[in-house]
């Protein structure tokens, strides 16, 4: 298994350039050269070639991104074209916010969608499954925006309960625990609804799988409890794969944070991206980028080792 | 009726068509077994009728709505009376009319970027699994590569930085999409390969592309088709919400994100409701609707029924 | 002039080989699959799936391959029709060595190379009618018009006892019988020399089996057709074969006409084959039988010497040092085998 694990390692580091390779020239197919950005527009054309001199620009694309991995190798994200502030900076400074978002939202997602998931999988085809099923087809229906709006709508213009944005109430003074909660419900509520939904669809039908097992049916047939028989026999093997759908869920998650932050104006690196793409600021959206695909890679290459390690089947050679 | 007897019900039913199929001598064909399995599933059937108006409507667009999608009114931010269904933007343009051209972008895009990355994954998938080895390795390496990055936000980034309109959406969508398709297709593709009609293929001389397009794909196609479907309502998804956030399809034309962007402030949630309400709910109704249907495939087409048919 | 007589001179002309040619040699055929581990995927290890066979097979015959599971003969069978690349060793047919040819040659020498596949419901392409399926080996190399090909195939169904309604049906729809029917069928189109039967019979009921040999024999008179019979069960291969090869771990243990075989084995591994068959005949039953014990041993570690003594009951110490060669016995080239000590000599 060390030996697979170590495999796993080894492969993943051409994908590793691969990530920062396409992260890269995605950037590079913005139209202009981001000489513009620094320059007034009324430069003269000498000035410019001096100024994309200075940045490197006027070298071969192959160099500029050999320049710029091994600054990155270094920790260096390179200068916001917009505040001039390291780029790693300015992400820092937003990534808690994110990360708390997230976090809540995979807890609050995974708390309920597996136990009801497992319930709609031993109640199969009672109204109690029509119920779940039709709740997850809503929740992957539903666009993560008009959610927002809507909850906007209902909980803080109708009903007045939650704050309609923000981390906290705006000259509140930092506010308390309720405060701090109160903005947290409708982002995670937004954030949780899309993968809650997929995640019980997938705990329900590997759920419904695992109990139609031979297996199963022994136990049954040996006098087990049915509680005994779903815990102990159906529920490992069902859960096993979940591992592998946390990873899918943390990109979904990461996308879903673009929206949800900008509807709700939650300071982190979705709202970031969007301040980002309206002011050109692409040294900050390669950065923002590429943390993403990092922590998605890094998921990736966990959930495989986790995997290896949790289910016996794997077989390594 | 309880679930149980609706369920003795739907047994007795198929058994009688199968009986009647045994009688006149012959099984029912794969495609008809498929069919029925299908409408078996109520919500597929309402899904797909759903899903097939919303493309005439696309198609029909300048036949169903009232006005012109453009055309400024005197009256706006009007609220819904005879004259506009579902009231006047604030610039004066009838909703309805642009909700209904919304139906194009959204219908164009997604069935676009779909198609896009269905060829796209298709060929490399079925490279990878045929081949083997070293173009195999690579194809899976740069597969890695594409689904490192989140879905949304690496199409957000790129259609920032190459523009946003319906083309660059499209492609963004198509161009980025593949690597799930792909390894799906080399997935059947290495299960298929080993099969003996295959082998018999070769040992008749007939090439590799008759072999990878002409038997092995057809018997692909189950898993490719489902995932499409959910593609279509995923992109839908993605298109509105790109145009929700100003960077889908440029205004003045019409898309159902870009209908409920318009709608953010707390004036218009409050006190004009036709305003962000009938896009999102559309987006919603389609993509439920879309969604139905390709859980209605996955039923019909990957069922064990049906597997152990082939 | 007999049958099989006929068989042989109508085989011959077609395939063009001189009198006393063989039409198909296998030389020394060798295929080794690589075992692979580690973290850089080094080669660690080699399956010996075939090692070593060598035997001719001439026009009109048909040469039965025995053996378990895992012994290699599927794999010989394959690798006779480049479905797989043998590591090393010849594959001579019709006069011409098939690893000395360029891709185009041998497309189009393989042509005359076809074969049956074992499992007849992974055979044949669920998508297809049988009447595309049967088209298509036609069409594809340009033989003849859509019209022509259609009524080629009626021809050919006729042949192999389906009617022409078949051809309209999907193969969910047929028997393993008439599926089997129509393997052997699309394997015909093309007019081959040389079939290769992968198991042909063994995925099919009993009573079917012998319905699918009575075909397999009727066509070889009809068409001068050559076979090579690849079987695990000796029930089939007696009744088809002329001449059969028993092999056992990739290896060749004995050559022999049917009749000499049957009457009298000179390789223990082949007596032990006769004997797990039941006897069609009561009064033999009462013969002491042979029992090996344990498994076929791991192709990827084959005993040293001959790699039947861990389960012969006659092994000595040269069996477990020495390999024996395959040679002919007191009978002369016809009987082959491969034993330090056979069966039916004073040891």
């Amino acid at each position: 298994m060390t030996t697979y694990i170590i495999r796993r390692i080894l492969i993943s580091i051409p994908v590793l350039l691969g990530v920062t390779v396409l992260n890269f020239f995605i950037v590079q197919l913005a139209p202009g050269s981001p000489a513009d950005l620094y320059l007034d527009p009324n430069a003269s054309p000498d000035y410019k070639e001096r100024v994309e001199a200075a940045l490197g620009l006027d070298q071969p694309i192959i160099v500029q991104y050999l320049n710029w991995l091994g600054q990155l190798l270094r920790g260096d994200l390179g200068l916001s074209y917009v505040s001039r502030a390291p780029v790693a900076d300015v992400i820092g400074a937003r990534i808690g916010p994110t990360l708390l978002l997230m976090g809540a939202s995979l807890v609050v997602a995974y708390a309920i969608a597996v136990p009801v998931g497992i319930l709609a999988a031993r109640r199969k085809g009672t109204w109690a499954d029509y119920t779940v099923v039709g709740g997850a087809f809503f929740g992957v229906s539903v666009p993560n925006f008009f959610l927002g709006l809507g909850l906007i709508y209902i909980f803080s213009l109708q009903l007045g309960w939650l704050p309609t944005g923000n981390m906290v109430t705006i000259g509140g003074g930092g506010g308390g625990l309720w405060d701090g909660l109160s903005h947290l419900i409708l982002p995670v509520i937004v954030l949780s609804t899309a993968i809650a939904g997929n995640m019980v669809r997938y705990v329900r039908s590997s759920m419904v799988d695992a109990l139609s097992e031979d297996y199963i049916r022994t136990a049954h047939a040996k006098g087990l409890a049915p509680g005994v028989v779903t815990r102990k026999h159906a529920l490992r093997n069902a859960l096993i794969p979940l591992v592998t759908v946390l990873t899918v869920d943390l990109a979904g998650l990461l996308g879903g944070a673009v929206v949800t932050e900008q509807i709700f104006q939650w300071p982190g690196l979705g709202m970031l991206t969007i301040q980002a793409i309206s002011s050109r600021d692409y040294s900050v959206l390669m950065g923002v980028n590429l943390i993403a695909a990092l922590a998605v890679f890094g998921a990736n290459l966990l959930a495989d080792i986790v995997y290896a390690v949790v289910d016996p089947r794997i077989e390594y050679s | 009726m309880s679930a149980a007897t609706t369920r003795t019900a739907a047994a007795a039913r198929s058994a009688a068509a199968r009986a009647v199929a045994a009688s006149l001598g012959r099984e029912e064909s794969y495609l008809r077994s498929v069919v029925r399995r299908f409408f078996k599933h109520r919500l597929a059937g309402i899904g797909l009728v759903v899903f097939v108006a919303m493309i005439l409507v696309a198609v029909l667009a300048p036949l169903i709505a009232p006005h012109d999608p453009n055309q400024i009114f005197d009256e706006f931010q009007a609220a819904p009376s005879s004259a506009h269904l579902l009231g006047t933007d604030p610039v004066g343009r009838d909703v309805l009319s642009r909700l209904v051209f919304g139906t194009r972008v959204s219908i164009t895009v997604s069935v676009g970027a779909v198609s896009v990355y269905v060829v796209i994954g298709v060929c490399l998938g079925l490279a990878a699994g045929y081949y083997g080895k070293v173009v195999d390795a690579v194809l899976m390496r740069v597969a890695d590569v594409f689904m490192s990055f989140p879905y949304f936000m690496v199409i957000l980034i790129l259609v920032a930085v190459i523009g946003p309109s319906l083309l660059n959406i499209t492609l963004a969508i198509g161009l980025l999409g593949w690597p799930v398709i792909s390894r799906l297709v080399r997935g059947s593709v290495l299960s298929i390969k080993n099969q003996d009609y295959v082998k018999a293929g070769v040992s008749l001389g007939y090439s590799t592309p008759k072999i990878l397009f002409q038997h092995i794909l057809p018997n692909a196609l189950s898993p490719i088709i489902v995932n499409a479907t959910f593609g279509i309502a995923n992109a839908i998804i993605l298109e509105s919400g790109l145009s929700f956030l100003g960077l889908g399809v440029r205004p003045p034309a019409a898309s159902w994100g870009n209908m409920l962007s318009d709608a953010q402030s707390i004036t218009v949630m409050t006190s004009q409701p036709w305003l962000w309400l009938p896009p999102g709910i559309a987006i919603f109704v389609t993509v439920l609707a879309i969604n139905f249907v390709g859980d209605g495939l996955r039923d019909a087409l990957e069922s064990r029924e049906t597997k152990s048919h082939r | 002039m007999s049958a099989t007589e006929l068989t042989t001179r109508k085989a011959r002309e077609r395939a063009g080989v001189p009198d006393g040619q063989p039409l198909l040699s296998v030389q020394d055929l060798t295929l080794h699959y690589p075992i692979r581990g580690g973290i850089v995927s080094r080669q660690t290890g080699t399956v010996r799936a075939v090692d070593g066979v060598s035997f001719d097979v001439f026009p009109g015959e048909t040469l039965g391959i025995v053996g378990e599971s895992g012994c290699g003969k599927s794999t010989t069978g394959r690798a006779i029709i480049r479905l797989e690349n043998p590591t090393s060793g010849a594959v001579v047919f019709e006069g011409r060595d098939l690893a000395g040819l360029n891709t185009r040659e041998l497309r189009r020498v393989r042509l005359d190379l076809q074969m049956v596949f074992q499992d007849p419901y992974s055979s044949l392409n669920p998508q297809k009618r049988i009447g595309d399926l049967l088209a298509e080996p036609l069409l594809a190399h340009r033989r003849a018009s859509r019209k022509v090909a259609g009524e080629r195939v009626t021809e050919m169904l006729d042949r192999v006892g389906l009617s022409a309604q078949f051809k309209g049906r999907y193969p969910h729809e047929l028997s393993g019988g008439q599926r089997q029917r129509v393997g052997i069928a699309r394997a015909l189109m093309l007019d081959p020399t040389l079939l290769v039967l992968d198991e042909p019979v063994s995925a099919l009921d009993v009573s079917i089996q012998a319905q699918v040999l009575n075909l397999l024999r009727d066509l070889q008179t009809e068409l001068g057709l050559t076979y090579v019979f690849i079987s695990h069960g000796l029930g089939a291969v007696r009744y088809i074969s002329d001449r059969i090869v028993v092999m056992y771990l990739g290896k060749v243990m004995e050559v022999a006409t049917t009749a000499d075989l049957f009457a009298g084995p000179r390789h223990p591994y082949t007596e032990t084959l006769l004997d797990a068959y039941p006897a069609p005949n009561p009064h033999q039953r009462g013969r002491e039988r042979i029992v090996v014990e344990g498994d076929v041993p791991n192709a990827a570690k084959p005993p040293s010497g001959c790699v039947f003594h861990t389960r012969c009951p006659f092994a000595r110490e040269k069996c477990r040092t020495e390999e024996p060669r395959l040679t002919g016995g007191a009978q002369g080239g016809s009987h082959a085998f491969a034993c330090h000590f056979p069966l039916g000599e004073a040891a």
